[in-house]
């Protein structure tokens, strides 16, 4: 059989995300645009003369007709521009470059706490099943779950950074390494390593672990979950009795036959699970005042800022979709079953 | 659990009035004692919260908003004490009038958000399944499209628009926001059950008798999918807690005046945590933590038990010698 080639494969799942990209931005423009109340006044607080506020719409374009004014947004979206703020006028590019470094280095040491945690108490619970181990490492999963990372953080807080006083509770660096640090990436781990700078990135590295490790704790519980049943039904395939009936020692048997086929999966839930994270990234950025995009949302909800928040969810949308196709490219290329 | 297979069957088959009930409820019973204790586990704590949530009034020393009794005002601050279990805030209030005043409004935003969400999901599941077509199609499209978009950025934009207008910061509004979040998955799960449905020979046994299809959907589809529903919104309230109380941290869920919302009370205890006053928020949290853990092993158990497929996971344990006693109870009858 020939097959569908990994190249024609990534096109047609691309084809296929577009309509999809389309109709959310489309339904983003529709909620921030028609709805109720005007989004300038709104923006601007009570007391700003008229003239001012009529100033900033025709500068945003919103005194053109809706159908202008949509054709106008996809097309800036299209050229990579997704406007720029009302209260502060920061195009969100710069938003993009700044904090989404910030982003970028929290989510992913979040995903490698998730991953770690996540892959080590699934494959014990599984293995263990209906053992005290078991339920605890799934009890462990449900009040990870169940916990909001806001929650988790603030007794992190309390715990290392106020009794124990070990670890700063909050910002991304001390504002002596933040001045002294040289800019490369805008990811201060990374700009600490070029820079070769060490006793910075021991600050970045102590700011970083607290806010981190909240997420990816709860991130981890849905790769328990997942981890643990997949174990379960591996250690009953058929492939699994054979290599037992061939006298292959039981150890060998969990660990280089069964846990290997039980991580594959790991793949498209890493991808899936970054929806989760970037919801769960606002909420741990906000409570350790963390300097990303999820903060800046924050603080664009709590300004009422419109085109500040149009723009971030429209840059997560974006993101979102790009990973899904991203997870599916890379399941293709792993599996070739997939791409049929 | 050999014993307790053995005389299991006699109990359902015994009085045909019970077959139904004990039929959903065996594989409760027949649970390993884990998997029973953790859903037993989940009933009594969603139980203790809706308790708190109905008696709220009779059950809470003071009201939620209220700062001063007798005339003297509450301390701000306050460590735990005999008058205040719980401390109280920066503003006065007792915080443990605020934690169960909190689980009245937990459970009201979410069961309004649930049953607004089935509202439009379910039926739209249902006309969009059974008749397919274009409508199909492009319900499909934007329904996966909300879908792929993380629960609390969708439900944020809704609760951001409607701040806005005059509707804003109440129970509904932020019921709406959930609703919001959540339709396209009760969508997703109605219309490919339905499509499984729509093949089925007493389907069209139905419509070949010409029922018109309303009655169809009504009579013979719905009951079918309905099935599902139950476990899938347990699990789902558990999650709607969770969105609603991020909603409130974030200053987008219940204004403080509307009620006592946990998420909001945690997002104001987090500045008094770095001087180190943990009772602001460490409470609201663990009711958060507690009602939503609770809610989700209540749901696991009903997913074990309504779910075939996962029902069929049990059978794997099953031992054949067991079928003769069972055949001997049937022919006892």
């Amino acid at each position: 059989m020939t097959g569908t080639s990994l190249r024609t494969y990534l096109l047609t799942r691309i084809a296929l995300v577009l309509p999809m990209v389309f109709i959310l931005l489309t339904l983003v423009f529709l909620l921030m645009r028609v709805a109720p109340g005007n989004p300038i006044q709104a923006s601007l607080g009570g007391h700003v003369p008229a003239a001012y506020v009529h100033q900033i719409e025709h500068r945003m374009g919103f005194d053109k007709p809706l159908l202008t004014q949509y054709g106008q947004y996809l097309w800036d979206i299209l050229r990579g521009n997704f406007g720029s703020t009302i209260t502060d006028n920061r195009p969100l590019s710069q938003i993009i470059k700044q904090n989404g470094a910030a982003t970028l280095e929290l989510t992913f040491f979040a995903m490698l706490v998730a991953l770690v945690v996540g892959i080590i108490v699934g494959l014990l619970a599984g293995r263990h099943r209906d053992t005290p181990l078991d339920v605890s490492g799934r009890l462990f999963g449900i009040v990870m779950y169940a916990t909001p990372p806001f929650f988790l953080g603030l007794i992190a807080q309390l715990v290392f950074g106020v009794w124990l006083g070990w670890l700063p509770i909050s910002d991304q660096a001390s504002p002596l390494t933040q001045a002294l640090l040289k800019t490369h990436t805008n990811i201060l781990f990374l700009d600490a390593i070029i820079d070769g700078n060490w006793t910075a990135l021991w600050d970045v590295t102590k700011h970083l672990i607290l806010p981190a490790t909240t997420l990816g704790l709860i991130t981890a519980g849905v790769f328990i979950r997942l981890i643990r049943v997949n174990v379960i039904r591996t250690l009953r395939d058929d492939y699994i009795e054979a290599a037992r009936a061939r006298g292959i020692v039981e150890r060998r048997v969990v660990f280089h036959h069964a846990f290997k086929n039980a991580l594959v999966p790991v793949i498209t839930v890493v991808g899936l699970n970054l929806a989760i994270l970037l919801g769960g990234a606002v909420l741990t950025e906000t409570t350790f005042n963390w300097p990303g995009i999820g903060h800046e949302l924050y603080v664009y909800l709590q300004n009422r800022d419109y085109t500040a928040v149009q723009g971030i969810i429209v840059v997560f949308a974006l993101v979102v979709v790009a990973v899904s196709v991203l997870v599916d490219f890379i399941n293709a290329y792993v599996d070739p079953r997939i791409r049929y | 659990m050999a014993a307790d297979a053995q005389s299991a069957p006699r109990m359902p088959y015994g009085r045909a009035r019970l077959i139904a009930l004990g039929r959903a409820t065996k594989p409760i019973r027949e649970a390993s004692g884990i998997a029973r204790a953790l859903f037993w586990a989940g009933v009594v704590i969603t139980l203790f919260f809706v308790v708190l949530a109905v008696f709220a009034p009779l059950i809470s020393p003071y009201h939620f908003n209220q700062y001063r009794s007798n005339g003297i005002r509450f301390p701000q601050l306050a460590h735990p004490s005999a008058a205040h279990w719980m401390g109280t805030t920066v503003q006065s209030s007792d915080v443990m009038a605020r934690v169960i005043y909190g689980a009245q409004t937990e459970l009201k935003v979410v069961v309004i958000a649930l049953a607004m969400s089935l509202g439009v999901g379910v039926p739209l599941g249902l006309i969009s399944g059974y008749f397919g077509g274009i409508l199909d199609r492009l319900l499909v499209l934007v329904m996966d499209a909300i879908f792929a978009f993380p629960y609390l950025l969708i439900a944020i934009v809704i609760a951001f628009v409607l701040s806005t207008s005059s509707i804003g910061g109440g129970v509904f509004t932020a019921a709406i926001a959930i609703t919001a979040a959540y339709v396209p998955l009760y969508f997703r799960v109605v219309r490919n059950h339905v499509i499984s449905v729509r093949e089925e020979p007493y389907v069209d046994a139905a419509r070949a008798l010409g029922a018109r299809p309303r009655t169809v959907i009504r009579k013979y589809v719905f009951f079918n999918v309905v099935q599902n529903v139950p476990p899938i919104a347990t699990l789902n309230a558990a999650d709607a807690i969770l969105l609603l109380a991020s909603l409130g941290f974030l200053g987008y869920g219940i204004q403080p005046s509307q009620g006592a919302e946990w998420g909001y009370d945690v997002s104001r205890a987090v500045s008094d945590a770095a001087s180190g006053i943990w009772w602001t928020g460490l409470f609201p949290g663990f009711a958060i933590v507690l009602l939503v853990a609770g809610l989700t092993l209540l749901g696991e158990g009903l997913n074990e038990t309504l779910n075939p497929v996962l029902r069929l996971r049990r059978f794997g344990q099953f031992e054949f010698a067991e079928r003769e006693p069972r055949e001997e109870a049937l022919l006892d009858e």
